[in-house]
């Protein structure tokens, strides 16, 4: 997969910086840090993981651990267009893996991956919670529900086109 | 807030919501009295939304403007329960029941049936809700609803989710009142025991012996937790809870925290569901408005206030010593227990941890008492249990049902049975921890014990329903491929061997099954179930345990004759061209890439399995449905 650069901005830094200035000291502090860090630059590469670290006074190995240990975390960037496609159980019995099958094929990444153009990610998730539209796909926010293999390319025309 | 005030806050809308629980001729007569002739209410939980149900609310809105309708009100809330059906929208006082609703449906409703002398719009009406002779089933008549009883799901689709006003009328928070004016802690914790309330999260431990157990465990500081890290993928009942009635939960954290002495709570939910937190957030604010959080609640000089932490995608962190680790700000890491949480959980303090739908079940136990809570289930499972029906089934959703329902009565009379008349394999509860259970026992009473006796377990309540089609043998490695990836790499035999059973199920859907691998996995298995250390690596076994004891000629079909008997692993199956179907087009031939296909025009052609690369392209191309594979 190819490298990205590091493309925070100074107003990024300050709104982080002034949510760490605020959380800072209370208990358990870390994992809302992350998370507000992880709305704010869309994914925690070193240069952020770094500045919290600095800020909170911690070994950047502790925020390393954290953001490594959960899936929500990604240290790399993510999509313009976000796509996750659900392989919770229910979803899986109706054919889930072939949707992602086709998604991987038409978009040419694998699941985990940024396309060149950084226009979409994709990844698998583990039930949304929508399982009476199983098996579904998320794009951005938008689901599309009982989908089939075929499909597929027709959702993601939607977004290549525009 | 005084009780008093609470109380004559909880008439205001009584009628309202009672309009809702009524029968028809009742509610009807009922529905003038509350100000609105109508009531549309909407659901607007996560699957309903999903498929637009907003714009269902939007468009009623925009024609209410349009038709100049002011006295029909509008109610979003939380899961109906019947989410194959979704967006659902029920009108009372009839209860008509519309599902599959549009913005086109919902413009057509608001112009025959909402406007004054409107009528129910019969050919948009939910099928099963219509006799032949044209008359109207109330739809909490339809098998669907008949067979259940809602107790932890009793406001979920009849209040409107965001406010605390309805809540509050429809009975939240009394039982804090009564528990505040007239309990002592011990009387609350003597009353949960006597219930038999047991923990929904899966394990089933008693919930008042923990609540007694922190009360006793000595320290000034100590919490309360809700557990609604909802990981077990196809389970979504906390999910519908937080959305639907999110002060149930918050109500009962307090009675808990009075009982314990404890001052705070955290509720750990999944950044999943982004339509819970925003309700629970939502809900916490309006408490604190009305006194019902925060200090001297309700006079009473008790002081308890709840604040929010966001998971992050981590199965384990379900598992509560891993759960309170990631409330603290680390890796979602287990420990050993004892000591358990009871006496040393958030930040080292006595800690009550109950999971969503437990919680769920406090308030009316304390209002109606433990004789009727106890009254309901079986011997040693008491009460309601709520499941997430999936999968093979027609009426995909929520289902809440006295413990030791059968799983028939569940599969068929409230599930609507298997669509395209296929005949039903197993289910599968308890997710990627549970086990199957197979066609033969059917009957089995969903209870706690019943379950975990055929080497299934209850779990958190998600039933997935599998038919002829689904091979058994793909199922465990599909959950082994979830824990393996779950697994938080702390101890070995969890880490290592989720990775090596992986490998095993692997190597034998692909049909390179060695005959030793079923002792293999048996032996593994013993391992980690004995010396993992949390639950997670503990029950990694189980769904290949009990596959195999239920379907080991499955495993022995792969194994030996390389042969996959569903016609699901890839690797396993061969293409064929039926005789009877194949016209002799030469379409197949001329498309396949290595020429595995032979045949005269005009007779029927066939595959060189040994050739053959099952690349799918005679499949793509034949115009006759010729060719299968299997």
């Amino acid at each position: 997969m190819a490298q990205f650069t590091f493309e925070g901005t100074e107003e990024q830094e300050r709104q982080l910086k002034e949510f760490i200035a605020e959380e800072k000291g209370e208990k358990g502090c870390l994992m809302p840090i992350m998370h507000k860090a992880n709305q704010i630059y869309g994914y925690l590469p070193a240069e952020v993981q770094t500045m919290i670290a600095d800020e909170l006074d911690i070994p950047l190995a502790e925020v390393y651990g954290v953001a490594t240990f959960y899936s929500q975390f990604s240290l790399k960037p993510k999509g313009k267009h976000r796509i996750s496609v659900c392989l919770g159980t229910a979803c899986y019995v109706k054919g889930a893996d072939k949707v992602l099958d086709a998604v991987e094929k038409e978009l040419r990444i694998s699941c985990g991956e940024l396309t060149p153009d950084r226009k979409f990610s994709l990844d698998s998730c583990r039930c949304v919670g929508a399982c009476g539209l199983a098996p579904v796909m998320i794009v951005d926010d938008e689901v599309y529900g009982r989908l089939t293999e075929k499909e597929v390319k027709a959702v993601l025309d939607k977004y290549i086109k525009e | 807030m005084t009780i008093e005030e609470l109380k004559k806050k909880s008439e205001v809308l009584a009628d309202l919501i009672k309009v809702r629980r009524l029968v028809r001729e009742q509610a009807e007569k009922l529905a003038p009295v509350t100000g609105y002739r109508k009531q549309v209410l909407v659901c607007g939980g996560t699957g309903c939304t999903s498929s637009h149900s907003l714009k269902v609310i939007e468009q009623l809105e925009k024609s209410f403007e349009e038709l100049g309708i002011s006295d029909v009100l509008i109610v979003k809330t939380g899961c109906f329960g019947l989410c194959a059906l979704g967006p659902i929208m029920i009108v009372y006082p009839e209860g008509a029941f519309y599902p599959h609703m549009t913005p086109e449906h919902a413009k057509t409703v608001a112009e025959r049936h909402l406007v004054k002398g409107g009528d129910i719009v019969k050919e948009l009406l939910y099928e099963g809700t219509v006799h032949e002779d044209g008359s109207i089933i109330p739809f909490a008549e339809i098998p669907f609803y008949k067979h259940q009883m809602r107790i932890a799901l009793r406001n979920c689709g009849v209040i409107a989710a965001e406010s605390i006003d309805e809540a509050i009328a429809a009975g939240d928070y009394m039982a804090l009142a009564k528990v505040l004016s007239s309990m002592s802690g011990d009387d609350v914790i003597e009353e949960l025991k006597a219930s038999g309330l047991r923990g929904r999260g899966g394990a089933g431990f008693p919930t008042g012996i923990k609540w007694a157990t922190s009360k006793a465990a000595p320290g000034d500081e100590k919490y309360v937790v809700c557990n609604a890290d909802e990981g077990d993928p196809g389970a979504f009942m906390d999910r519908s809870v937080l959305e639907g009635d999110p002060h149930c939960v918050l109500e009962a954290m307090t009675i808990a925290g009075y009982c314990v002495g404890a001052h705070t709570g955290f509720i750990y939910v999944r950044a999943e569901y982004p339509i819970a937190v925003e309700r629970l957030e939502i809900a916490i604010r309006q408490a604190r408005e009305y006194g019902l959080l925060g200090k001297n609640i309700l006079g009473s000089g008790f002081d308890f206030d709840i604040e929010i932490r966001l998971g992050a995608g981590a199965f384990v962190c379900g598992e509560e010593t891993a759960l309170m680790k990631s409330i603290e700000g680390f890796r979602g890491e287990p420990r050993p227990r004892p000591p358990f949480s009871a006496t040393s959980g958030v930040f080292g303090k006595p800690t009550v941890l109950n999971n969503v739908e437990t919680w769920a079940n406090v308030a009316p136990i304390l209002l109606y008492g433990s004789k009727w809570f106890a009254s309901i289930g079986t011997e040693k499972s008491k009460g309601t249990k709520v499941f997430a029906v999936g999968g093979k089934i027609h009426n995909v959703g929520l289902v809440e049902v006295p413990m030791g329902t059968t799983l028939r009565t569940i599969i068929y009379d409230i599930g609507g049975g298997i669509p395209g008349n296929k005949a039903f394999k197993a289910a599968q509860t308890g997710g990627p921890s549970g086990g199957c259970i197979p066609a033969k026992y059917i009957d089995t009473p969903m209870d706690f014990d019943s379950l975990k006796a055929i080497g299934s377990m209850m779990g958190s309540g998600g039933l997935i329903v599998m038919d002829e089609d689904t091979c058994m043998v793909d199922i465990a490695k599909f959950y082994l491929e979830f824990t393996a990836d779950e697994s938080c790499g702390k101890c070995n035999p969890c880490r290592i061997g989720t990775k090596r059973l992986l490998e095993i199920l692997t190597r034998i859907t692909e049909g390179k099954g060695r005959p030793e691998d079923i002792r293999r996995i048996r032996d593994l298995a013993e391992y980690m179930q004995s010396s993992s250390l949390c639950a997670l690596g503990q029950s990694a076994p189980n769904p290949i345990l009990s596959t195999m004891n239920h379907f080991l000629d499955e495993y022995e079909a792969h194994i030996n004759e390389k042969r996959c008997p569903a016609g699901v692993c890839k690797s396993l199956l061969n293409y064929y061209i039926l005789t009877d179907k194949c016209r002799g087009c030469t379409l197949c031939a001329r498309n396949c890439p290595v020429q595995a296909i032979s045949g005269s025009v005009k007779s029927p052609h066939i595959i060189d399995t040994t050739k053959c690369i099952k690349c799918g392209q005679c499949i793509a191309h034949c115009k006759f449905g010729a060719i299968i594979k299997k």
